[in-house]
């Protein structure tokens, strides 16, 4: 049995993906990413891993470090946060087209300029378009779950993809809370080894990443958009697995007090455990209120967000980053894409917050519910609006 | 030369006949790099697997779906080979010894031009060497981007045309000299750093073959004439590596574990680097006054080259 501990969330990630029999890791330092790295040192130098920890120079190298070592049939880990992310960012959709089931954490952190080390989305953001499953973690219970499903789902032969876990900087990173800690034993019973496909070994020789010309090039680009969607039925089948072992069930949409909602907010991440308590404060005070919470950005659940949206009246997108000179926020500009051909939808409000580490608290998002009841004439639907920012 | 011609006579015993790069490529007639390639294979061997940056030597040997590689080869992008390399190295290494994979040894290579090794693989490389990973990495130095249409690198000669840095009226072309990448992998303090050129094709295999034995990084600087970059005609690709090596502008030489040892294949005595520098068009618009200012830079250089093999040599 798993047992209930207080850590702090890095470690324990580090913790959770040591109970993964991982052969190799290559993570370089950054704030506040860099728990992961050091405390996988830890665990590789007191022996309580038998895994090569490579301590790269740049995360560039670190990326390109673990292709390498996925290609030989390693399973193999990385972490890393904003700039080391963007520094990352060419590999990214090379270890995708790859097939190589890479698992990475992030402790999402803005980029620069200027130079900032606090949370937001605006390091993820850039990289959505890579191939890679990217999933969203609320608490530290859900970061250690999801670190831990990450090679199960990458690994499995319908899927063969990087998955990254995203993991809010600081928020989230950096809390000491109270979770339960799989066992080794309960680990091992849930995740089997990895079986790749093809390896770079003499045994049976083959060429990995090729060049391709205009011949096959869109055929490979059509593949990889196939596997990515059809990701979701593993994802989904890896969740089921993981409720009936630990009991702690996952779904690509979470909802709260939604069903009867007239106005929802959507969230991303960690904020959503504080926008529940904004519900909490609305529905006291008789505002049909309610909270989507979104973890599964890639692949996107088109099906369980409009099921989710679609009876409420009017929906606040909230976004933790920005396309600049766009419609706004990412969040925003995917969910209305999903739904502007649906008959049934609510009107769609976007307020981009908490970056750079911004506090949010609890009274924000209940004034952000209040500033869309207001606008009875429905003036600022699909507009968006930096929440709270001076101007 | 007689060697390579009588290939069939003397070189059973002497060279791999296997050859694990295959025909077929898609490389320029009268490639000295992929010559240098074969070269490699055959001294590396079947267990050997190969990280290779972006490059000619890359689109050349992998145009999806073929291969002209038999053994295990990845290529990722342009700047990381040697990281790449180091991961495969650390992941075979952690398979082997949990009893994933068999217990038999593997030398990991990775491969690079000079750009990928000089400029912009260079962090990744001196990442590598420095952390001592089982690895050789070789660059096969053809002094420019060929690959993309002969622009400069680090790796270009002082006064050679290329399209990034011409011969114009106000202009001698590269305006700077050849960065020296075998001594700064020396000076990383790695077990064994050599310079091979594939006109010496047993002197090539032999560093080559020292370097896979040795467990941990080393470093072959590999000489590779390009005629298409260098202007001159494809039937002369051996004879221009060999004049390089006999003027003394690519020395041959090793260097173990600080050692030097300046390869038996130096002349007694160097040739004048015209002899060199007169096939080539990259070189044409060169004055007498510029040759001569090269010239005195290569006596130096082999001259700090031979005293450093007369003071560390294997016993100092």
């Amino acid at each position: 049995m798993g047992k209930r501990i207080g850590m702090e969330v890095a470690i324990a990630v580090a913790e959770a993906v040591g109970l993964c029999d991982i052969d190799m890791a290559a993570v370089y330092p950054i704030t506040p990413q860099s728990h992961i790295a050091e405390h996988l040192s830890d665990l590789v130098a007191n022996g309580e891993i038998d895994a090569e920890f490579v301590t790269v120079e740049s995360e560039h190298s670190a990326m390109s470090a673990v292709i390498g070592a996925s290609g030989a049939g390693a399973r193999a880990f990385t972490a890393t946060s904003s700039q080391g992310l963007m520094l990352m960012h060419e590999l990214l959709p090379i270890a995708s087209a790859m097939r190589l089931p890479i698992c990475m954490a992030i402790a999402n952190r803005a980029v620069s300029g200027p130079l900032n080390i606090l949370n937001d989305h605006t390091d993820i953001m850039p990289q959505r378009d890579c191939g890679w499953i990217a999933l969203f973690v609320e608490n530290g219970q859900e970061a250690i779950d999801l670190s831990i499903q990450a090679f199960k789902i990458a690994e499995h032969k319908d899927v063969m993809l990087p998955v990254c876990v995203n993991i809010d900087g600081f928020q989230l990173t950096h809390m000491v809370e109270p979770f339960e800690m799989p066992s080794k034993e309960e680990v091992d019973k849930f995740l089997p080894p990895f079986v790749p496909h093809a390896t770079l070994h003499p045994a049976k020789p083959v060429t990995m990443g090729a060049f391709a010309m205009s011949d096959y090039f869109t055929e490979i680009m059509k593949a990889k958009d196939e596997a990515l969607k059809s990701s979701k039925k593993v994802i989904l089948e890896v969740w089921d697995e993981w409720a009936k072992l630990f009991g702690r069930s996952y779904k690509p949409v979470e909802t709260y007090k939604a069903d009867d909602a007239d106005v929802l907010m959507l969230t991303m991440g960690s904020m959503g455990e504080t926008a529940q308590m904004a519900i909490d404060e609305l529905r006291a005070k008789g505002v049909k209120a309610g909270l989507v919470k979104l973890r599964m950005w890639r692949p996107f659940p088109f099906e369980e967000i409009k099921a989710a949206i679609k009876n409420a009246k009017k929906l606040i997108v909230t976004d933790r980053a920005i396309t600049f000179g766009g419609p706004g926020g990412p969040v925003f500009a995917e969910i209305k894409s999903a739904m502007c051909t649906e008959t049934q939808r609510p009107l769609i409000y976007n307020y981009i917050y908490g970056l750079g580490g911004r506090d949010v608290p609890v009274g924000d998002f209940v004034g952000m519910f209040e500033k869309v009841l207001a606008d009875t004439e429905n003036k600022a639907v699909g507009t968006y609006e930096f929440w709270g920012v001076r101007e | 030369m007689s060697i390579v011609e009588n290939f069939d006579l003397f070189a059973p015993r002497l060279i791999n006949r296997k050859e694990l790069l295959s025909s077929g490529h898609r490389a320029c007639s009268g490639c000295g790099e992929v010559l240098a390639v074969r070269l490699m294979c055959k001294a590396l061997g079947e267990n050997t697997v190969i990280a290779a940056a972006t490059g000619c030597m890359e689109i050349i040997s992998s145009m999806f779906p073929t291969t002209a590689w038999r053994v295990p080869w990845i290529h990722v992008a342009f700047e990381n080979t040697a990281a790449v390399a180091s991961g495969v190295e650390a992941g075979l290494k952690a398979l082997r010894r949990k009893g994933k994979i068999d217990d038999r040894y593997v030398k990991v290579v990775g491969m690079a031009g000079d750009g990928g090794t000089m400029d912009i693989g260079m962090q990744a490389l001196s990442g590598a060497m420095e952390r001592g990973h089982d690895m050789i990495f070789v660059c096969f130095d053809n002094e420019a981007y060929m690959n993309t249409g002969i622009q400069r690198s680090s790796g270009t000669p002082m006064g050679a045309s290329t399209t990034t840095a011409p011969a114009g009226k106000v202009s001698s072309g590269q305006k700077t000299w050849k960065k020296n990448m075998a001594e700064i992998m020396v000076a990383h303090g790695i077990p064994y750093v050599a310079t091979v050129c594939p006109s010496y094709p047993l002197d090539f295999i032999r560093k080559m073959e020292k370097a896979k034995s040795i467990k941990g990084p080393s470093y072959i600087h590999c000489f590779s004439m390009c005629p298409t970059g260098w202007r001159s005609p494809s039937h002369t690709a051996i004879s221009m590596g060999r004049l390089a090596v006999e003027t003394g502008v690519f020395p041959l030489f090793e260097v173990e574990d600080g050692h030097y040892r300046v390869s038996p294949d130096m002349p007694k005595k160097l040739r004048p680097i015209r002899d060199y520098f007169k096939p080539q068009g990259r070189f044409r618009h060169l004055k007498d006054d510029e040759i001569d200012k090269i010239q005195e830079r290569v006596n130096i250089e082999y001259k700090k080259l031979t005293e450093k093999a007369k003071f560390l040599k294997t016993g100092n």
